[in-house]
């Protein structure tokens, strides 16, 4: 309020502006309220795990981490099995899907005419919003079947005499199982990793790739020396995002790991990652100690989620804190 | 030596070539996994598809015949409770990172904590609620699915409605002010009409995730296999439903899980793609 406002009747405008300022103190704390009400969930959320989970961890103190019992029946409860599970699940995916993402970017920024760019780029997005349910049914009914059929087989037959190697190959083509499990959470990650890799290669600077083609470059050494270097940092969140996902990613890993309590060497064989755990079994876990090891592999994960989505996050701001620059 | 650099220059043309097919050849793997998953979801879900899928009850096990009516109505019930709850919430913590916390390191911290809850594990969420909701009550409910879905719903809500209030100009709420308008009448009567679309668009996109949302329904909604509007009790939903009858070995059952696949699938892309394309239009614009 300007001192114009001071020549009209004072009460009026007096008035009228503590009106004004009350109501922008009201709103103002509502807002607030409500932003922080965010931060207080995703604490609340942490709270709640580390509170229910406290009481395996107080009886099988750090051997919750190292052992491979899950034994509801007898109480003894240990979290190996669903963690490396959900490694063993993730990694695949990484090594599976990071790939297939950064050639999907590159072929709509650099290889694919400008028309069709547009519409390849939403069909991957399309990946993204196919609930994981889906997923989940389309893996066990489509997916495993046609793995057991065509595509394990001939790994075994063709990667499981080799040595070292060949112990991951090796067993019977049951069709669900890590690998399957890896592929499937790779083509669920894809559409995250490769629309943050799109984003960040169309804004290097156009110079900078147009001198490298005057000094004689090939397409591909301006995408590898030039595009991939100066959007590092972004490229390296985008896959942790991507990792992220994977961790946590569950109803179509309930669906096609096979939920066995085992560890194995070779990817064929079934195993249970945490998510994929939590979701067959809590349901179901009616004394606290069963209930409380779940929220504790659940805690697992939350931690390592969110250090993941972090780092991810992290890397996102710095790159567009440089480009802003 | 012109030979021989002429032959370099052509071998690395080749292997740019064959990188870049590399990379056409990805594209069509992730378009192929596409189409296959959405066909198979089409074609199973189109021959188990009939009026009474939204006109029966769930069945029980080996028995021919029944729908997913109760899922359906437990589902939109769940859905509408999230929305109630998520959508003002969202819109104004939206709004304060927007209006109110620039340059301010509260801000920062609050759009760092919504980034984490927008790409947490949902079945985090799932336990979370438990805590909350399912275990002072003592029972699973139709509230604690809809108040879990409220928790993923939340996040997209905020971020969208940050976004799209920062693309309003700087100029319009200077005008406002300078009418001297109280600063909370220009957010709520200028700044929330100019950016009414994109918000709106955020709560569509929030429905689109929340409706195939199935892990944080597993120990809150749970199920129920009868008709039911009170919230208070276990309430039937489809994604759980789907998650029951497709790992069952009766093929009613199975066929209905498809079914239920297929119409939750159809609303989604509808959303998720709806919502896209009027973003898309303005963003043009």
């Amino acid at each position: 309020m300007s001192e114009a406002t001071a020549s009209l009747p004072a009460t009026a405008a007096g008035v009228k502006r503590r009106d004004g300022a009350a109501g922008d103190r009201i709103f103002y704390w509502i807002v607030l309220g409500c932003g922080l009400f965010v931060l207080v969930a995703l604490f609340a959320a942490a709270f709640s795990m580390v509170w229910d989970g406290f009481l395996a961890f107080r009886t099988f103190g750090f051997g919750f981490l190292t052992g491979m019992e899950w034994d509801p029946v007898a109480q003894r409860f240990s979290g190996l099995v669903p963690i490396y599970g959900t490694l063993v699940t993730s990694a695949l995916a990484m090594i599976i899907g990071v790939p297939v993402s950064l050639g999907i970017a590159v072929f709509i920024t650099e290889v694919a005419p400008r028309s069709i760019r547009g519409p390849i780029g939403g069909a991957i997005e399309l990946l993204a919003s196919i609930p994981s349910i889906i997923y989940g049914m389309w893996g066990l009914f489509t997916f495993a079947p046609f793995m057991s059929d065509y595509v394990q087989p001939v790994l075994i037959d063709w990667l499981g005499p080799i040595p070292v190697i060949g112990a991951l190959f090796s067993g019977a083509p049951l069709g669900i199982g890590m690998l399957t499990s890896g592929i499937v959470l790779a083509i669920m990650i894809i559409p995250f990793v490769s629309s943050v890799m799109r984003d960040v290669f169309l804004v290097v600077p156009a110079q900078l790739k147009e001198s490298a083609y005057a000094l004689g470059s090939t397409k591909w050494e301006v995408v590898r020396d030039i595009v991939i270097p100066h959007t590092r940092t972004a490229v390296v969140g985008g896959i942790f995002l991507g990792l992220g996902r994977a961790l946590g990613e569950t109803m179509a890993v309930t669906f096609v790991l096979g939920n066995t309590h085992n560890i194995a060497v070779s990817l064929m064989e079934p195993g249970t990652s945490i998510a994929a755990t939590l979701a067959n079994e809590f349901a179901e876990a009616s004394d606290d100690l069963y209930r409380s090891s779940l929220s504790a592999l659940g805690l697992i994960l939350f931690v390592v989620t969110f250090i993941v989505l972090a780092v991810a996050k992290l890397m996102l701001v710095r790159m567009a804190r440089q480009r802003g620059e | 030596m012109a030979t021989h650099s002429g032959s370099l220059y052509r071998r690395r043309q080749i292997g740019s070539m064959i990188a870049l097919s590399l990379c056409g050849i990805a594209t069509v793997v992730g378009l192929v996994f596409l189409v296959w998953i959405l066909w198979t979801t089409l074609i199973h879900g189109l021959s188990a598809l009939s009026l009474s899928l939204v006109t029966e009850m769930t069945p029980p096990p080996g028995e021919d015949g029944g729908g997913l009516a109760n899922a359906f109505m437990g589902s939109l019930l769940m859905v509408v409770l999230a929305v109630i709850i998520g959508t003002p919430i969202g819109v104004l913590a939206g709004t304060f990172l927007s209006e109110f916390s620039r340059g301010k390191k509260i801000g920062e911290a609050i759009r760092f904590a919504n980034d984490i809850l927008l790409s947490a594990p949902s079945i985090i969420i799932g336990l979370f609620v438990y805590e909350l909701v399912v275990r002072p009550t003592s029972r699973f409910s139709g509230f604690a699915g809809g108040i879990a879905l409220a928790f993923i719903f939340l996040p997209v809500v905020v971020r969208t409605t940050d976004e799209m209030l920062r693309l309003v100009p700087d100029v319009m709420r200077e005008a406002a002010l300078s009418l001297g308008i109280p600063r909370w009448k220009v957010t709520v009567n200028i700044l929330y009409r100019a950016a009414s679309t994109g918000i709106l668009t955020g709560i569509l996109l929030a429905i689109a995730r929340i409706s195939g949302e199935t892990a944080p329904l597993l120990f809150t909604a749970l199920n129920n296999q009868y008709w039911s509007l009170d919230m208070s009790q276990p309430m039937a939903n489809i994604p759980v439903v789907i998650f029951q009858f497709a790992m069952s070995p009766y093929e009613q059952w199975q066929n209905l899980a498809w079914a239920g696949a297929f119409v939750m699938t159809a609303i989604v892309l509808l959303l998720s793609v709806g919502s896209r394309a009027i973003l898309n239009r303005r963003n043009a614009k």
